[in-house]
């Protein structure tokens, strides 16, 4: 390595104002040097480095385990235009691995503290953090970034985001404009396993194009909770699911809140009663606190490893210095360290990504209802809770929508009515709004 | 006070580390925390994986660095600040890390690693662990000798360009709780023991009432229609497909009919046909298992023989004796479609069992220790539990030393060659962190390092490659490509790449601390440009 006082490892380099001297060296080998490994595009140029110390600006989601790993390999990159938002606070649990907060900082948003932190720690970066769900801004705020890169703990928000970039593409004659597309890379992590891809929107796979990766989340039946319980899980689950809004142990419309040790204490000794009505052993307190919030065990290394891949697809991707990923990567450490690189495929009707309009096939005598069920239920689709409008006589009508407690009082009767009774005919465009994308998804309906 | 004082403080750990604590107990915790790990040379790899140790709360750290820091340290690694610069690397990276976390111990030694053994070689005995990090090849070779004598385990790190290698040292590293992934039950279908046969006969699937029949465990269905095809068919397991297809449809004939002849919903029935597949594998001993039960160490107990041989030997004796050739029972099955009460009966008849065998490998391992002078009870009942219901999942990690790998008379040529036969298999990468240390100790450089240098020195590498390759007798083919990136690297160390490789040791290293989960063997190499592994067994 070259020491402080011998000639500069790379020529002619003017250090940016703050800088000193061989700060950028171990960047500048990847930066300045033509290799016969890099990208078809790739020049060497001294430029390069002012590109991402002055220009690229990289929008990091989430400023947990990945997001503290994300921020600071970013920093220690060269880039120093990195926006961070995250809508949580920091909590006790969250210091085993994420790294940029301290026991003091506790109860603080993470997307301050984290970008205090790093601005801090690594002179010249600016970080700007935003304490907000990705939902509270528009195309205009995430048109302004070269690359996004994603550490969420969230595949509602994943597909989210991935919906939003597909709504900043651009197509002219059915041709896609390339500049208006945004990388997006995606890191995921639990336990020991974990994956980053690089998804180029309109080019690549997107998340809605292989949501089968992420099957649907298994709950347990309710027959089971209510009446047969065999699990000390199943035990925690009724006292969750209903003996609490059944007592109410903490007052009238008081929700039971995972991190309110009070009502975990609660719920553990409840579940205790229970499972000794039925002689199952194994309720504890750790075990009631992780089902009821869902916990998903997580350590510091996995999200070091996923993140660090992510940040050199970041880096290669703006400096043009390496082909991509291409474009999955698995990682397992259990046994030994194992790794898996494949090309996802696009899916030709993604609903995303593919510009092909879906289509609904169902029986004019079916029910509203079991076009709602199809639109949860359809591993393709997953969505969460639909709301479904169509325009009938003119006029853009709601045929049901969940998520507001007026409009689902009023449109809930249209679940038990068939399509001919509610006006609608074959080939009829319906627009279908979910949290799961911030754009309206279209379907054409095919009466069989 | 200072009782009330402690309890909160354990609290506190307990929410802190709580996410960890899922995947390796408490009990692993209590190792880690009992941990004292040496990193030699604090470059932004060494801090990475530090960092990695840190959080999750090691007992304590010590580094070894004799460097000063540099102006390209401190644009590197995140434990570094400007005003670092001209400082003892290892006392300016241990207070940024030691701030991390207070539950943890940080210390320094500002000496390098060539003075330490020149003078007290016995320093690094006290260490659970050496992590030698961007060690020159000579250092490496003298260290790793003096830990494989004093059986200090040592993982060897460097991060060179868009590369991360890893080397395990370790003579014998023995895992009880190895939580596989994927693990295949023991119930014992094939040859229920006298219990469960028993327990099955109190079923009488053609004479329940349906509320009952559509409860029943489907390890009990399986049971009973297995019973009913051994005898039309010779006693015999159904083996291959089309028989297990028969078997399956067996059932699927026992599901209750209506009074219009339409079978009925019945879900256990259904997770008895789908689980034929598996539940009729005959109850094997996997050959890693078998391996350590064969293992001298298992066959020759003396007073100096590790807790684990012991119980080995004693699951031996049980496997060879009262397990008719089978290992103790591991006593759980998984969730199925029942009612309490069915379920919590068979399930505490497999537990009862397993119970049972664990007390005989208790006794047998009682014996063993007495036949060597030992307190019998030197061996807890817990234990020997734990080890019972892990007996399926043993493992033994031996990885061969350095001095091995690097010997011209033991090198493993044939896994180097066989993998060049794919001259872009991370072999080459391998290949090439051993040349450039050839030219390290050559030039008392590494290639590159300069903008002027990268040029004239890759025919130097080239050179320092044929060598290599000459006196191993290797007649593989290194694409001049990855000489000429090699020169490229400059022997620099990105950050993202030391990141990666620090999240890759640091699980290795609480693998190592905690007995948990199954570390490499022996050679990891992680290719940054195509976001590729692999490991080899040098």
């Amino acid at each position: 390595m070259a020491d402080v006082d011998e000639p500069m490892a790379v020529d002619g380099g003017i250090g940016v104002s703050g800088d000193w001297d061989g700060r950028w060296n171990h960047v500048k080998k990847f930066l300045e040097r033509p290799g016969p490994f890099t990208h078809p595009d790739f020049e060497p140029s001294t430029e390069s480095l002012q590109f991402l110390l002055e220009t690229c600006k990289i929008l990091v989601i989430g400023a947990g385990g990945l997001g503290c790993e994300l921020l600071k390999n970013l920093a220690l990159s060269g880039f120093r235009h990195i926006h961070v938002i995250d809508m949580d606070t920091i909590d006790v649990s969250n210091l085993n691995r994420q790294f940029l907060f301290r026991p003091k900082d506790v109860g603080r948003p993470k997307a301050d503290v984290a970008a205090d932190f790093i601005n801090s720690r690594v002179p010249g970066c600016k970080v700007v953090p935003y304490f907000k769900k990705i939902q509270d801004f528009d195309e205009s705020f995430y048109r302004q970034f070269h690359i996004i890169v994603c550490g969420l703990d969230s595949i509602i928000a994943r597909r989210w985001m991935n919906g939003m970039l597909m709504s900043l593409l651009i197509y002219e004659d059915g041709v896609l404009d390339s500049s208006s597309i945004i990388p997006l890379i995606d890191g995921g992590t639990e336990g020991f396993k974990g994956n980053a891809r690089v998804i180029l929107p309109g080019m690549t796979a997107c998340i809605e194009c292989t949501l089968e990766l992420y099957p649907p989340q298994i709950n347990f039946p309710m027959c089971t909770i209510a009446t047969m319980p065999r699990l000390p899980e199943h035990c925690v689950e009724y006292v969750r699911m209903l003996q609490w809004p059944k007592e109410k142990p903490f007052g009238d419309g008081v929700a039971l809140d995972g991190d309110d040790p009070e009502h975990i204490q609660w719920v553990f000794q409840k579940s205790q009663e229970r499972a000794s009505e039925f002689n199952i052993t194994g309720v504890t307190y750790r075990l009631t606190q992780g089902v009821v919030k869902r916990i998903i065990p997580a350590v510091a290394s996995t999200n070091a490893v996923i993140a660090a891949a992510c940040a050199t697809e970041v880096f290669k991707i703006a400096s043009s210095a390496y082909i991509p990923l291409n474009n999955y990567l698995v990682f397992n450490d259990v046994d030994g360290l194992y790794t898996y690189t494949y090309e996802a495929e696009r899916k030709e009707n993604c609903a995303a990504c593919s510009q092909v309009p879906l289509n609904l096939q169902f029986s004019p005598s079916a029910k509203l209802q079991d076009v709602l069920d199809y639109l949860t239920e359809n591993a393709s689709l997953q969505m969460k809770s639909p709301a479904i409008t169509a325009t009938l006589e003119g006029k853009n009508k709601t045929l049901y929508l969940q998520t507001v407690a007026s409009i689902e009082e009023r449109t809930r009767p249209n679940l038990c009515k068939t399509l001919k009774e509610l006006g609608l005919a074959d080939g009829q465009e319906l627009a279908v709004a979910d949290i799961t994308t911030p754009q309206t998804v279209l379907f054409k309906l095919n009466f069989t | 006070m200072a009782m009330a004082d402690g309890f909160k403080e354990k609290a506190t750990k307990e929410q802190k580390y709580d996410r960890q604590l899922r995947l390796w107990g408490d009990h692993g915790q209590e190792t880690l925390e009992n941990a004292h790990v040496c990193l030699i040379n604090a470059t932004a790899s060494g801090t990475e994986i530090l960092k990695n140790l840190v959080l999750p709360g090691i007992g304590a750290f010590t580094i070894v660095d004799g460097h000063k820091v540099s102006g390209e340290d401190a644009g590197n690694n995140f434990f570094l600040s400007s005003s670092s610069i001209g400082k003892n690397r290892a006392q300016a990276t241990t207070e940024l890390l030691q701030e991390l976390n207070s539950d943890v111990s940080g210390n320094f030694v500002e000496e390098t690693p060539d003075k330490l053994l020149d003078n007290d070689p016995e320093f690094f005995h006290r260490f659970s662990l050496v992590i030698g990090v961007q060690l020159p090849e000579s250092t490496c070779l003298r260290l790793g000798a003096v830990l494989w004598s004093a059986d200090v385990p040592f993982l060897v790190c460097r991060t060179y360009g868009l590369v991360g290698y890893m080397r395990l040292v370790v003579k014998e590293h023995t895992v009880i709780e190895s939580h596989p992934d994927n693990a295949l039950e023991d119930l014992r279908l094939d040859h229920p023991f006298a219990e469960l046969k028993h327990h099955i006969q109190s079923y009488d699937l053609d004479n329940m009432e349906k509320k009952d029949h559509c409860h029943t465990p489907w390890i009990i269905i399986i049971a009973k229609f297995l019973e009913k095809w051994y005898s039309e068919n010779n006693f015999q397991l159904p083996k291959n497909y089309k028989e297990k297809e028969a078997f399956r449809q067996l059932i699927r004939q026992g599901i209750l009919r209506n009074e219009n002849g339409v079978p009925e919903d019945e879900e256990n029935f259904d997770e008895a046909i789908k689980n034929v597949n598996t539940a009729l594998n005959p109850t094997k001993i996997s050959s890693a298992v078998e391996d350590i039960l064969n293992a001298e160490r298992c066959k020759n107990i003396t007073s100096q023989t590790p807790v684990f041989w012991v119980m080995a030997r004693g699951l031996k004796e049980f496997v060879e004796n009262e397990g008719g050739g089978k290992l103790p029972l591991r006593g759980t099955i998984p969730d199925m479609f029942a009612d309490s009460e069915k379920f919590i009966k068979l399930q505490n008849v497999y537990r009862e069992k397993a119970m049972q065998d664990a007390l005989i490998v208790s006794k047998h391992v009682e014996s063993l220790l007495q036949s060597v002078g030992k307190a019998p009870e030197g061996i807890s009942e817990h234990d020997i539990k734990l080890f019972c219901k892990s007996a399926a999942f043993l493992r033994v990690v031996c990885c061969r030393s350095l001095a091995e790998e690097y010997s011209v008379d033991s090198f493993n040529k044939d896994e180097i060659t066989s993998c060049m036969d794919n001259p872009d298999s991370e072999m080459v990468l391998y290949l090439m962190l051993r040349s450039v240390d050839r030219f390290y100790q050559q030039h008392s450089r590494y290639p590159g390092v300069y903008n002027y240098q990268v040029e004239e020195d890759i025919a130097q590498l080239k050179m320092c490659v044929n060598s290599l390759l000459q006196e191993y007798g290797l007649n593989v083919n290194v694409k001049d490509d990855y000489i000429h990136e090699f020169c490229r690297y400059g022997a620099a160390e990105p950050h993202t790449v030391a990141s990666f490789l620090g999240g890759c040791a640091a699980q290795e290293a609480i693998k190592i601390i905690t007995h948990q989960f199954v570390p490499f063997n022996n050679t990891f190499i992680y290719n940054a440009m195509a976001q590729t592994s692999a490991t080899f067994q040098l």
